[in-house]
């Protein structure tokens, strides 16, 4: 296979990366860019770990080939943060104890501030089916929407 | 595997029709990468069609709307112009997995991946919606219900991509509805779905009806007696009864761990007759 050379933005950084035709951005970004924040579930787009947004989408970045980076605006979660100021999702994942494990918490991030900003007033039944594409096997979600019900009221100031 | 993204159709038609070895069309790849991943397919070429745009637009045109092969159920639910004339088309693009999912998963790709259960496809026939398809042979224009061939077979010649879809311009009083039954609320695969749509007199009376039903035979199934048995009625008892007994007579479903043979044939006319009296309200102006 002949590798291709892909330049692209990954939170706001320019970014070029060398890959294999076949092989996936979730790869890319966790064994050629570093950013392992993007965790590997099932691989198949059923578990919502890998969630990056793509262009501000919010997609499973195991079912996007790194080729079709090309030009497009890549975010993940090591983007949410401002330095050491953690995100106030991420803070209030902390608060509420929304994690155990944490290998499905930065795709529930990720996917989570895409709804907030599209949606800063979601209601829980809102919520819960947008990230029902992000599956937890410890917390059972309850703290989940707590914390992203309570991060959103934070964010709206109220 | 090569990897190539061409910026016209005519680009795409000619790297697909020229590949020796399988060549894939991508557009959302919820599938085409699933399948890749297990190893159920190895493609020696992929063709991305994101980068051309008549792929990625949602056009209106003579009253309809044309969706490129490639737009992604997110965004035909974000275009409010579609929303409100084909809410049955857009309730079952809502229903195409997770919000991930929608973020890349197009109609016609769903439509190509021919699976018996894809909840967008009888809502797409019962719109009477019509496939753009691309081929070194020229454009053809084929009605939805004869892209899927079969279970994951599909009637396009090689080096044929499907351009856009379109839903074509309906009279007033119109209106679709898509309902589907899984054993849970999200996340899950038809054990029947349901598409509905019609158009009413101005009396209130059906003047006009498609009806569809997926996950019951081996592709989509048109109900013709399903639609006989509502035009000129008003949705009264004995014309949904009759709905209901055409649909139910129109499966030939399969024995699985999500429904039994006699389950899905009662609930497809279950959903059909919820899904007339939806698409008929809608219809009459009574819901949105």
């Amino acid at each position: 296979m002949s590798q291709l050379q892909v330049s692209t933005t990954v939170n706001g950084d320019p970014v070029e990366f060398i890959c294999e035709p076949d092989e996936s951005l979730m790869d890319v970004l966790r064994d050629r860019l570093g950013l392992t924040g993007t965790k590997e579930g099932c691989g198949t787009g059923d578990c919502g770990a890998c969630t990056i947004t793509v262009d501000g989408r919010v997609v499973c970045s195991c079912l996007v080939l790194g080729a079709e980076a090309q030009g497009r605006d890549i975010g993940t979660v090591e983007g949410m943060a401002k330095g050491s100021e953690l995100h106030v999702l991420q803070r209030k994942f902390l608060e509420h104890a929304a994690l155990q494990c944490g290998i499905c918490t930065p795709g529930i991030l990720v996917a989570a501030e895409a709804l907030l900003k599209d949606n800063p007033d979601p209601t829980e039944t809102e919520v819960r089916y947008w990230l029902a594409g992000n599956l937890c096997r410890c917390t059972g979600y309850d703290k989940i929407i707590r914390a992203v019900m309570d991060a959103a009221t934070e964010m709206r100031g109220a | 595997m090569r990897f190539e993204a061409p910026e016209t159709v005519e680009a795409a038609v000619s790297l697909m029709a020229g590949e020796s070895g399988e060549a894939r069309a991508l557009a959302g790849g919820t599938d085409l990468l699933v399948q890749m991943k297990t190893g159920r397919i190895q493609p020696d070429l992929v063709v991305d069609l994101k980068r051309i745009p008549s792929m990625t637009a949602i056009i209106e045109e003579d009253g309809g709307f044309r969706l490129g092969g490639a737009v992604p159920a997110a965004e035909m639910l974000e275009h409010d112009g579609l929303t409100a004339a084909w809410p049955g088309v857009c309730e079952a693009a809502y229903l195409v997995g997770s919000t991930q999912v929608m973020g890349r998963a197009s109609l016609a790709g769903n439509l190509c991946t021919s699976s018996p259960a894809a909840d967008t496809v009888p809502a797409m026939v019962a719109a009477g919606a019509i496939a753009r398809l691309v081929g070194p042979d020229g454009a053809r224009e084929v009605a939805v219900e004869d892209v899927p061939s079969g279970v994951q077979k599909n009637s396009l010649k090689k080096g044929e991509v499907v351009e856009s879809i379109f839903l074509p311009a309906r009279p007033a009083r119109s209106s679709d509805a898509y309902l589907r039954f899984i054993p849970r609320t999200e996340m899950d695969i038809a054990v029947v779905g349901c598409g509905i749509s019609l158009s009413l007199a101005e009396d209130g009376t059906i003047a006009d009806a498609k009806v569809a039903l997926g996950a019951v035979a081996i592709k989509v199934q048109v109900v013709s007696d399903g639609a006989k048995a509502i035009i000129g009625a008003k949705l009264d008892d004995s014309a949904l009864d009759a709905l209901g007994a055409a649909c139910s007579a129109a499966c030939n479903p399969i024995d699985d761990k999500r429904g039994t043979v006699e389950f899905r044939t009662d609930v497809a006319a279950v959903l059909a007759r919820r899904a007339a009296k939806i698409a008929y309200d809608r219809a009459s102006g009574d819901a949105a």
